[in-house]
């Protein structure tokens, strides 16, 4: 029961390190992109807990990415100056959820509140999840692959196509988010540290929950849905619910990393809403060892800071695409299964099981 | 991996609009919806041939269209078009071979969520290595006859050369195919495989290498494809995978394994999709045939013209 805490302690102690040594080394840009990365991770422990243990693959979580993102990023930029004797929009200032900020040319914008904005776009991402999740999760197979995949060709084209969302270009300019007093996250170096540690520490409370989850009974339900979905129905397990309420916390987790992604850049562009992008997280997932948290959560800090430092230039793309095919290939556990722990104790059990026989 | 859209013939509005009466209007749209059909109807019986001989969604199969339209193109160079393009879809066939050598050959049983996961890598590592060789610039052969202006006149109805060839050559492939798969001693090895591994193989069939035949069958066809269509969309590194989607549409309107029905799909969404640009503005035209898509998926995933009670027998 310990076990799993002291883990999560370790994790934090680990990103301590991690700051003092790019504090004492003089290299704190480097956690800028740890930021990010730390937001990314927030999908993939997501996504790894809808693959992994529930057993469902999806290739379209980069639009629910996309999704949170580009909700917070039009509501928040959208400017409902000219809209203010509107009745409705001054129904809504009323509730207090409008903020007014200074322009570059010394105006005035009248915005959403971005905490007021991430919870829409939450809550739409989560309606969505349900809707469509309810049809794409009776598939299996590659009817699954091509349903989510579709799903997230069809954000992306919704995206790049529609000129209020910026089109090619995205949305830019958008504000920091408040979440606290005295923690604000945007890309203004003043706030980098305030920035990681938030980040990260949202990463561990998410992964808090996940292994609680796990542990549960509902974590062992979808334990059985994975390994036999058929078995798992029998037994009475109401494997459809399960399985639905996996898609949408996973999809609520890439809402939220979308919408806080997109505070912290300042904006977001259609590439986050790419085909790519998802496979990408599915890549980190399969190489962490599809159900191991912690396996995704090590290789999302690993793979994703290295792409974000542009370490793997223009092979990018084809660094994660060629990581699918070995890993696949040869390891389709992941390289950090538990399995190998287990392997080597079965060894050494066996051993001394056999010293004792002699 | 940017998904761009598939260029459409910019000059098609423009006759529309210049001999624009209602009717002519609409057969102009049902060419290009035909045009557009015929290849999607042939990279669906690209996936249908791998499907059968393996039970496994090929996701790089847009790629060996796209291979099949730059090696012809890169060809186009040094030798005459038809030897261009017969090389080109010999190239791409051993690239399919190799593929399946390499990647899928030696698996034993592999599960499909692993299939899906090594297609899909291939299709990527594919796509970046095109893109490496041959830059991010949009290729296209010439015109096999005529040139992008000329037209031939059916009856107040123009059509492009192009399109002629475009339809005749699938077509031919198709029959071709049927052929193959009918009287061939070859053919019958093929489908004595797709449809049961084992006794195929008690009766002596080399199902191994029947699996590699189907590889490159597919690819090829998906080569010849990639040529007779580069006129008229373009060519470039990324243009495999929206091809794919249409593709991979169409074999499920189909229903899965069915390649005659895969024609009369592929007809069907492409006609949709070129109406589609009536009411909706063409930026979402790709965001409609995947609607369908997943229409289909959720509503009736045998296939309009398969039935329910086989598909529920096949594993996915």
């Amino acid at each position: 029961m310990r076990a799993k805490y002291l883990q999560l302690f370790v994790f934090a102690g680990l990103l301590v390190v991690i700051q003092l040594i790019t504090m004492f080394t003089g290299s704190v840009y480097h956690l800028t992109q740890l930021t990010m990365t730390a937001y990314y991770s927030l999908l993939i422990i997501g996504l790894c807990m809808l693959i992994g243990y529930a057993g469902q693959i999806s290739l379209g979580h980069a639009g629910f990415f996309a999704i949170g993102g580009y909700i917070s990023a039009f509501l928040t930029t959208y400017d409902l100056t000219p809209h203010q004797e509107k009745v409705i929009i001054s129904l809504i200032k009323k509730t207090g959820i409008l903020v007014s900020r200074p322009d570059l040319y010394g105006g005035s914008l009248i915005n959403l509140h971005p905490w007021a904005a991430c919870m829409i776009a939450i809550l739409t991402t989560i309606a969505i999840a349900y809707i469509i999740g309810g049809p794409v999760l009776k598939l299996k197979g590659h009817y699954l692959a091509m349903a989510t995949l579709g799903f997230g060709i069809i954000v992306y084209r919704i995206v790049i196509g529609t000129e209020l969302l910026g089109a090619a270009d995205g949305i830019s300019g958008v504000p920091g988010f408040s979440l606290l007093p005295g923690v604000v996250i945007s890309g203004s170096s003043a706030f980098r540290v305030k920035n990681y540690y938030t980040s990260w520490g949202l990463v561990i409370a998410a992964m808090a929950l996940l292994i609680n989850l796990i542990h549960s009974r509902i974590g062992r339900a979808l334990s059985s849905i994975h390994g036999a979905e058929d078995a798992a129905d029998a037994m009475g397990i109401p494997t459809a619910e399960y399985k639905l309420k996996t898609f949408v916390l996973s999809a609520a987790l890439a809402s939220l990393a979308g919408v806080l992604l997109t505070h912290y850049n300042g904006g977001i562009g259609p590439s986050e809403a790419s085909v790519m992008k998802s496979v990408r997280y599915v890549a980190i997932v399969a190489i962490g060892g599809m159900a191991n948290l912690w396996g995704a959560l090590f290789m999302s800090l690993l793979l994703n800071y290295l792409s974000l430092r542009g370490y793997f230039g223009t092979f990018d793309d084809a660094v994660f695409g060629a990581i699918l095919i070995i890993i696949m290939l040869f390891a389709p556990d992941g390289l950090l299964r538990k399995k190998t722990i287990s392997d080597i104790k079965r060894l050494f059990a066996r051993n001394t099981a056999e010293k004792e026989m002699l | 991996m940017q998904f761009g859209s598939i260029r459409y013939n910019t000059d098609t509005p423009e006759l529309l609009f210049r001999y624009g009466m209602n009717w002519e209007f609409f057969f102009q749209y049902i060419i290009a919806g035909i045009t557009y059909g015929t290849i999607y109807a042939v990279v669906a019986i690209g996936f249908n041939i791998i499907y059968n001989a393996t039970g496994i969604i090929n996701f790089a199969q847009g790629e060996f269209v796209m291979i099949g339209g730059m090696t012809a193109v890169t060809f186009s160079h040094f030798m005459p078009l038809p030897f261009a393009i017969a090389s080109a879809v010999l190239v791409t066939m051993i690239t399919g071979g190799v593929i399946e050598i390499l990647f899928i050959r030696w698996l034993y049983k592999p599960s499909v969520i692993r299939m899906i996961i090594i297609t899909i890598g291939l299709s990527i590592l594919i796509r970046e290595m095109s893109m490496h060789i041959w830059g991010e610039s949009v290729r296209a052969l010439p015109y096999f006859t005529g040139t992008s202006v000329s037209s031939i006149n059916l009856g107040g109805v123009y059509i492009s050369p192009q399109v002629v060839w475009v339809v005749g050559i699938s077509a031919i492939a198709v029959v071709c195919l049927n052929f193959f798969f009918s009287y061939t001693l070859l053919g019958r090895q093929m489908r004595a495989c797709s449809a049961n591994r084992d006794a195929a193989r008690l009766c002596g069939i080399n199902a191994g290498n029947m699996v590699t035949l189907s590889f490159m069958l597919s690819a090829a066809i998906g080569a010849l494809a990639g040529c007779v269509v580069s006129p008229i969309t373009y060519v470039q590194y990324d243009s495999g995978t929206p091809l794919a989607i249409k593709g991979f549409t169409v074999a499920i309107l189909g229903g899965l394994g069915n390649s005659m029905a895969a024609v009369g799909a592929g007809m069907i969404l492409g006609v949709l999709e070129s109406f589609s640009i009536w009411i909706m503005p063409a930026a979402y035209k790709d965001a409609i045939s995947i609607t369908i898509l997943l229409l289909i998926l959720f509503l009736r995933p045998s296939g309009i013209f398969g039935s329910a009670e086989v598909s529920r027998l096949k594993e996915f």
